[in-house]
């Protein structure tokens, strides 16, 4: 296979120092780089590095691992502002996933990953391998994959595309989330004009492992080799970089090259089984899964972290098609592959179990001193890049970030008048697909394979996990928030609300937060109004996570959503794990017994800026109300306390909706009504913003009235306030002069109708 | 080797939902006057011995109790 | 008394069904490579996506090698529980009666359904009584249980149907509301719903452990020696 030539810069360093425009033209006047992606600076700046022209290969691989989803170009150093360290972080970002203590010498592993691109492609495939690729993350670290979530954005319902969107991803997320057979225990999905061109799927993975197995990604050990575990190597995915192919393909090749990736559960199932054998075996030095890029940034990454060279040999990588070039090798991203580093001498050992397991195993190189990429096809040399030069070395940049001079939203729809009355409102809230119930998506989850849920969906407000199978005690809490809308009216305080959210989520099941993993998806960080939404976004989620002394072990930026219209709703998705020390005492969200009493926990000063009615009415506000994060923090530890005391009934955090809306899910899920008085001192400038304001802080909870009357005693510096009594089979909401009395079976009826009456 | 392809089809009678929801999406779509949809699986294979075909039908490839299957043969030619 | 729970590549709850049997009774995983059942005294075939469902459900796993064991085994009387998938694999082993087709909703579905029990002669029902409601999850895609016109009946007049979804708790569109079938002998049961996910009080309801603890006490009890 004839290769180009490169062309050797001779010459001093005077010469070399002296750059004509047309520099980074390559030599027969193409400008292939720029079709990759790649800036003319960035081009000169590879020449610089590798002191010559690349070849196609070399120009491939680096236009990947200097993308922007890569490389983090846009985005590294603003995520150093995030606190990363804590006293149970056993993995800090920069793995392939971060890891937690949780006791018993026991670590849960655990990341998000968006994979918003491909969903809007393809939305079954692309939210199907979104999974398939965190499920690998996670396993890459040692740990078996024991839960899944996700949180998923469309346009409005009314677009047949995003009803289209919506049923393929949550088919595709089903798909390959049941055959592999790890449970789908949670998420969130939300409905906003703005994501109409840019859907988000961000998808989350927790696993558990001993501490002992679980392993890094660093390659280490010359001479160690380099095996290629998993599925054959097709051209998927190659899409773009097709141009540097020097063989035409002729009037069938869009087919030759898939720009979808299918996935295939039952294949990484056996991936997923085999990959903790060889761990548990303690065969390997190093694992590292294939993800975007492919072979080239696992390999990069590997020697990277491990401060070595890797030598690979395209001609050994077991291939799906004839003739496939050596860039195409090293980029494709074929699923269900992994990269392992072992020692010479277990080789035969490593390739037996992996028979054993009917895993395709492959070495196709070996670790070197040379600090060198070096691709070679057989005897013939392909590439030879500086490591440094694809992962350290790349260029970084500073954010310009301004505030935007205008409004960057149309405001949304009005549905609802203004006069609307307040029974007909909570029903409209209530049956509004952003609050309504979700089962239409959960009951295609697989939530129980595993046996450990301990809280199925909708049941209470954070997934719970037994951490053991043997009886003992001790849980795990999991829960995956975000509101872009709110993020876009104000994005500091709209990231804070984020994490103080996912974090009271886990306060209502009796969760300690141990770490964070987060998801940033915002438009394009070149122009400054979204380089503001996401520097202010950032200090927002680092200061509410200093408050909570929650690290963030990790996550993923998602960059560029954005179209004519402009970019999506500034959109950070949190991902929390915490710990709870018996699963029988995680409250749900329902009202249990008639007679118990109702309380609200916590400062609570619910407004209507960047709420759901004010969104239902037609309007979209510029600012959030303020957050004493202080506070915040304070109530939160104050539920947690309470419901691990044990006599709690329910919990249930006000968010979407309001008060009233937290309330009528109670009584909904609980098949009971309630009588409640709102008076009291909730600071709200109007009924409206008492009822269905949102904002940071608010717990429900209700139990045996001489717990809730003990709470309400010893409340110190966090207020509790008594609300009502469970009972009968109507809601009964009295605020002053106003009040509203509906029954249960409507309320029922329009929250478990609002999702699939729109989608029939 | 003869080149076999396999046609599966749900058995009349039988509920196929997945042929119904074809047909019921088909109007909005603008194609009106489509009935009787039915949705199958097709398998395509070479085979060395074509008498031993049927069998692998009956056996694997189809489930007699609620599927039909029709054989074609799309080469003959010997290779 | 052991229960053995069958392992094919890509079953999903087999560790399930093997900590659930583990509350009544020994019980130890089969490999579906392997052609003996190690002497164990029920075998269950767990839910999952044995094969990746390729091609159909259970299709390719009735052809593993472990596969003619278990008919041996339940020709001779041995009791044998598939569940969901491990039900998909012994109707197309031809072990029960009918077939699984995909639900009418055409999705897969995961949810807590109530049953109600038809008869309960076999080892895994035979602690139950007819009338009694149980209350099990199911999980899957393709659970429409439907058989032709003649066998329908005849599974009707033989006593043979173990299980029925409760009025209005139908998910797939059985016929019948059949959630369970056994063999005409009665030791083979078949049912789409989890038992395994129904044994630990954590799960919300230990109906399901009912089903093993029927069938654990009915082999202690019987003391047969399996070959």
């Amino acid at each position: 296979m004839p290769l180009r030539e490169t062309s050797r810069k001779g010459g001093s360093l005077s010469e070399r120092s002296e750059r004509t425009p047309e520099r980074g033209v390559a030599r027969n006047g193409n400008s292939h780089h720029r079709e990759l992606g790649l800036t003319d600076s960035e081009y000169e700046q590879i020449v610089d590095r590798l002191d010559r022209e690349p070849n196609p290969t070399e120009l491939a691989i680096f236009s990947l691992m200097w993308s922007e989803h890569c490389a983090y170009k846009h985005s590294r150093k603003l995520l150093r502002k995030l606190p990363t360290e804590g006293a149970h972080v056993v993995m800090g970002p920069g793995e392939n996933a971060g890891a937690v203590d949780v006791g018993d010498g026991l670590a849960v592993a655990f990341k998000v990953e968006s994979h918003n691109h491909p969903s809007a492609v393809e939305p079954f495939q692309g939210a199907a391998t979104g999974v398939g690729g965190i499920l690998r993350d996670v396993f890459a670290v040692g740990a078996r994959p024991i839960a899944v979530l996700d949180s998923l954005r469309f346009g409005e319902l009314d677009s047949p595309r995003s009803r289209y969107l919506l049923d393929g991803a949550v088919a595709g997320i089903g798909h390959y989330g049941n055959s592999i057979g790890v449970a789908t225990v949670g998420g969130e999905i939300y409905f906003e004009g703005s994501y109409e061109q840019n859907c988000l799927v961000n998808a989350m993975c927790v696993g558990i492992a001993s501490r002992e197995r679980l392993i890094r990604s660093a390659a280490a050990g010359h001479g160690n080799l380099v095996v290629l575990l998993g599925a054959l190597t097709g051209r998927d995915g190659i899409g773009g970089a097709s141009v540097l192919a020097s063989a035409e393909l002729g009037a069938d090749g869009a087919d030759r090259r898939p720009s979808v990736q299918i996935g295939d559960p039952f294949e990484e199932k056996k991936l997923l089984e085999c990959s903790l054998a060889l761990l548990d075996r303690g065969l390997l030095r190093s694992l590292q899964d294939l993800g975007a890029a492919g072979l080239s940034s696992s390999v990069s990454e590997m020697a990277s972290k491990g401060g070595v060279g890797i030598d690979l040999d395209v001609s050994k990588v077991p291939l799906r098609e004839a003739g496939m070039e050596p860039f195409e090798v090293m980029i494709s991203e074929s699923q269900e592959r992994m990269l392992c580093v072992v020692e010479p001498e277990l080789l035969d050992e490593v390739l037996a179990t992996c028979a054993n397991w009917d895993v395709t195993a492959t070495a196709i190189g070996s670790v070197t001193q040379t600090g060198s990429l070096r691709i070679f096809s057989g005897q013939a040399p392909a590439g030879d890049l500086p490591v440094s030069a694809l992962v350290d070395d790349c260029p970084l940049y500073d954010l310009d970030p301004q505030p935007p001079s205008a409004p960057l939203y149309d405001p949304p729809p009005r549905r609802l008048a203004n006069d609307c009355e307040t029974h007909a409102t909570l029903l409209a809230l209530l049956a509004s697909p952003n609050v309504a119930s979700k089962r239409w998506a959960f009951e295609q989850y697989d939530a129980l394979v595993g046996s450990r849920t301990a809280r199925r969906p909708q049941s209470a407000d954070a997934a719970v996990l037994s951490l053991h199978h043997d009886g003992t005690s001790g849980a795990l809490a999991v829960a995956i928030d975000g509101n872009g809308r709110r993020v876009s009216c104000d994005p500091y305080l709209g990231a804070a609300e984020a994490v103080l959210e996912c974090a009271r989520n886990l306060a209502c099941v009796g969760a300690e937060p141990l770490g964070l993993t987060n998801c940033l998806n915002f438009g394009n960080p070149e122009k400054p109004h979204v380089a503001w939404q996401l520097t202010r976004a950032v200090e927002g989620m680092a200061d509410a996570c200093r408050a909570l002394r929650v690290p963030v072990v990790g996550g993923n930026v998602s960059l560029y959503n954005e179209g004519p219209a402009g970019p999506i709703f500034p959109t950070p998705v949190v991902g929390m794990v915490g710990s709870l020390p018996d699963a029988r005492r995680a409250t749900g969200s329902a009202f249990l017994e008639p007679g118990h009493a109702i309380a609200l926990i916590g400062p609570f000063s619910p407004d209507l800026r960047g709420s759901e009615l004010e969104k239902l009415r037609g309007g979209l506000a510029d600012s959030l109300p303020q957050i004493d994060l202080g506070a915040q923090v304070e109530a939160l530890a104050a539920v947690r306390a309470a419901v691990r005391a044990g006599r709690l009934a329910s919990a249930h955090d006000v968010s979407d909706g309001g008060l009233a809306c937290a309330l009528a899910e109670s009584c909904v899920a609980g098949g009971v009504g309630a009588r409640v008085n709102a008076a009291a001192p909730m600071q709200a400038s109007s009924l409206d913003d008492l009822l269905f304001g949102e904002g940071a802080g608010g717990v429900v909870v209700s139990g045996p009235s001489e717990a809730i009357a003990e709470l309400v005693e010893a409340a110190g510096s966090v207020p509790v306030e008594p609300l009502g009594t469970v009972g009968g089979h109507v809601l009964e909401l009295t605020a002053g002069a106003a009040s509203l009395s509906v029954p249960v079976e409507e309320l029922r009826a329009a929250y478990e109708g609002g999702l699939p009456d729109r989608l029939s | 080797m003869t080149g076999v392809r396999v046609l599966i089809r749900p058995k009349a009678g039988i509920l196929d939902p997945q042929g119904q929801a074809v047909e019921r999406a088909l109007p909005a779509l603008g194609f009106e006057g489509v009935s009787d949809v039915r949705v199958g699986r097709m398998v395509e294979l070479e085979a060395s011995d074509p008498t031993r075909i049927a069998e692998l039908c009956e056996r694997l490839l189809a489930n007699p109790l609620i599927e039909d299957y029709e054989v074609v043969v799309t080469d003959d030619s010997a290779r | 008394m052991r229960f053995g729970v069958v392992r094919f590549p890509g079953s999903c709850d087999e560790v399930d069904a093997l900590l659930a049997c583990r509350r009544f009774a020994d019980a130890e995983l089969l490999w579906h490579g392997d052609r003996s059942l190690g002497g164990v005294d029920a075998v269950v075939i767990p839910g999952g996506f044995s094969y990746g469902d390729y091609l159909r459900v259970g299709a390719i796993a009735r052809f593993s090698p472990i596969m003619a064991a278990v008919a041996a085994f339940a020709r001779d009387g041995g009791p044998v529980l598939g569940i969901c998938n491990g039900f998909q694999v012994l109707c197309e082993a031809d072990l029960l009666p009918g077939a699984l087709l995909p639900n009418t909703g055409l999705r897969f579905l995961c949810r807590q359904v109530d049953l109600t029990v038809d008869h309960a002669d076999s080892p895994f029902t035979r602690a139950l009584a007819p009338g009694d409601i149980l209350s099990l999850p199911v999980k899957h895609g393709a659970g429409r249980f439907y058989a032709p016109d003649d066998d329908l009946r005849g599974l009707e007049e033989n006593n043979q149907v173990a299980l029925r979804y409760a009025l209005g708790e139908n998910p797939n569109g059985s016929l019948n509301d059949i959630a369970g079938v056994t063999n005409a002998a009665g030791n083979v049961l078949g049912l789409m719903p989890h038992p395994e996910h129904a044994a630990h009080p954590l799960s919300g309801s230990t109906d399901g452990g009912r089903l093993l603890q029927s069938a654990a006490h009915a082999c202690a009890s019987n003391a047969r020696a399996v070959a």
